[in-house]
This record gives C-alpha cells, structure tokens and sequence, in this order.
C-alpha cells in the first residue's frame, strides 16, 4: 500500500486517526493547557514507543519525543504565566485545564478490559504498555504540576494512595468517548474538511514538484 | 490516484571522521528537494554535517529469505578470527 492511499484512506474518513484531539481551543489559555496536557500525555505512550518491535516507529519515535517535550515546556510555560498572572488569568487557566482534563485521560485509550487491539498488540510488543498504566504515569506527573500552579485538580475524588505511591484518579466518561471515536467529536467534522482543503489546495504543487524531477531527468538523460 | 513521490534513503554524518550512517527514509520528487527535507527531519538539533540521499529504488539488498545460502558460509570459519595464536602474557594485550 502507497503513501498516498494511506492518506487517501485517512482523508475519506476510511482510516483511523488520533481523533481524539477533537475537542475545541477557545482561548490562548487552552493553547498552553493542550500543550502541557494532550501532548504531556502523547509524550508518555511515545517514550515507552520508542522500544516498540516495529522498527520504524520505533526509530521516529526518538525525534518525535524531542518534539513533543517541546511542546509539552512551552504548554507549561503558558500555564505557569497565566497561573501567576492576574485573576482572570489564573481563571482561563483553570477553565481550560477543567475543559482538557478529561480529554487528556481519554488519550489513552479505553480500560484494558474494552481495548479491541490491546491484548494482540502486546503479544506482538507493538504496544509495551497498557493503556491503564499510561493513564496512571499521566495523572501521577501531572497532578503534582496542577498543585504547582496553584489551580484545582478537576477530579474532585483524586488523591494519593500513601501505600500505593500513586493517585486514585475518576474515570473519564467513556461513551463521549466511544463517541468521538467515531467522528462524532465537536471538531472531527471542521477538522477533516481543513485536511481536505489543505490537500486540494496543494495537489498542483506536488505535481509540479515532480513535473519538474521528470523534466530535469529527461534533460540529463 | 494521487502518484506517490519516489522514495529516498538518507544517511547522515555526525561529525568528522564517522562515516555516514542510515537514519530513515523519506518521500521527495527529487534528490534535490530530499536533500532540503532530509535537513528538515533529521537534522533538526545539530545530529549532521553531511547528507547523502540515494533512491530507494537503486538499492540492492540481499533477501531475507536468502539469508541462510549468503551468511552461512562464514559461521564455519572460525579461523578466519585471530583467537588459534599463543600470545605469552608477558607481552600484554595485542
């Protein structure tokens, strides 16, 4: 299969893609809470894929970290000036980090129990950690960077399990999940048009990239 | 149908004296535009000094399948590793 009836599939809404960023950003507080939290959580399934048995994700996995961990700094930075900054700063920053918390969870996918492809995918070690313990790396990390800020955590129920060592966190709803899954998310529909947009637009640039690569070969031959 | 652009593996050097490595591969029109995306992708933070892109497609790889036939032959040629020979301890390490 070609690259592009990869994305062809992608673009006809045929292939799965990671949906559930579909959820919208209504303020620049959101811009630093989607950083610090949706790519702080991408970062900790993408740290433990870079040991992944298929080779080439593994490999990008490395470069693709760097990004992230980029974005998740500079997410956190936002916060940490809104959260410092005046009252209604530090209120956009709380609203956004109550609006993604529950999102950032669902980043990882459903319990183990309802995950289609988790049990084939870990036999395979093309999946080295379940989606149960990301969710509980992320709220253990993130939880103290909440407490940080000085913002309240949106789980009313977390709290540390002294014995444990780790946070007792609430579920998120996992129909709107299943449900946004589905393309069925505030954006999914916005979202796919821009991709479509933007790949109409280009189609006569990347021909005539390769026009030209054809035309220069004809010439040298 | 949209026509794939053709495939370029890209190897880069680090620094002096390495040799240049294979990182990963990439989809360009041509070597030129693979080399501007190879720059772009895997050098981002100071990981090369040089770049060679070569087409995928004029490579020549031994098939996995042939692997047995190709590789054998050497397992059996122990000799060919410099372990046979008695150096005395007084002369250290060589």
């Amino acid at each position: 299969m070609s690259r592009a009836d990869l994305i062809d599939d992608l673009l006809a809404g045929r292939a799965k893609y990671s949906s559930i960023f579909n959820y919208p950003t209504l303020n620049w507080a959101d811009i630093g809470a989607v950083g610090w939290l949706v790519d702080g959580a991408a970062i900790v399934n993408q740290v433990a894929l870079q040991r992944t048995s298929y080779g080439p994700y593994a490999r990008a996995m490395v470069r693709i970290c760097k990004e992230e961990s980029f974005h998740a700094r500079q997410g956190y930075d936002i916060m940490m000036k809104m959260s410092f900054g005046t009252e209604a700063q530090k209120a956009m920053a709380q609203d956004a980090l109550n609006r993604l918390w529950w999102p950032a969870l669902m980043m990882f996918g459903p319990p183990e129990a309802e995950s289609v492809h988790s049990a084939q995918s870990m036999a395979w070690k093309i999946k080295i950690m379940s989606n149960d313990e990301g969710r509980q790396k992320f709220v253990d990390q993130t939880i103290p960077q909440i407490e940080y800020l000085g913002l309240d955590v949106p789980d009313k129920e977390a709290k540390l399990n002294k014995k444990t060592g780790h946070y007792e966190y609430s579920d998120p709803d996992w129909s709107e999940f299943f449900d946004v899954l589905k393309g069925n998310g505030p954006c999914n529909v916005d979202r796919m048009a821009a991709r479509n947009k933007a790949h109409d637009d280009g189609a006569w640039f990347r021909e005539g990239l390769l026009a030209h690569a054809e035309k220069q070969q004809i010439a040298a031959e | 149908m949209a026509k794939d652009w053709p495939l370029w593996e890209i190897f880069i050097r680090g620094q002096y004296g390495l040799s240049h490595r294979h990182v990963g591969s990439l989809h360009a029109p041509d070597a030129e535009m693979a080399v501007l995306n190879a720059r772009d992708v895997y050098t981002r933070r100071n990981e090369g000094m040089s770049i060679w892109v070569v087409k995928s497609a004029d490579i020549t790889a031994t098939a996995p399948d042939r692997k047995g036939p190709m590789f054998d032959p050497s397992n059996d040629k122990t000799y060919r590793h410099p372990t046979f020979f008695d150096i005395p301890d007084e002369v250290g390490s060589m």
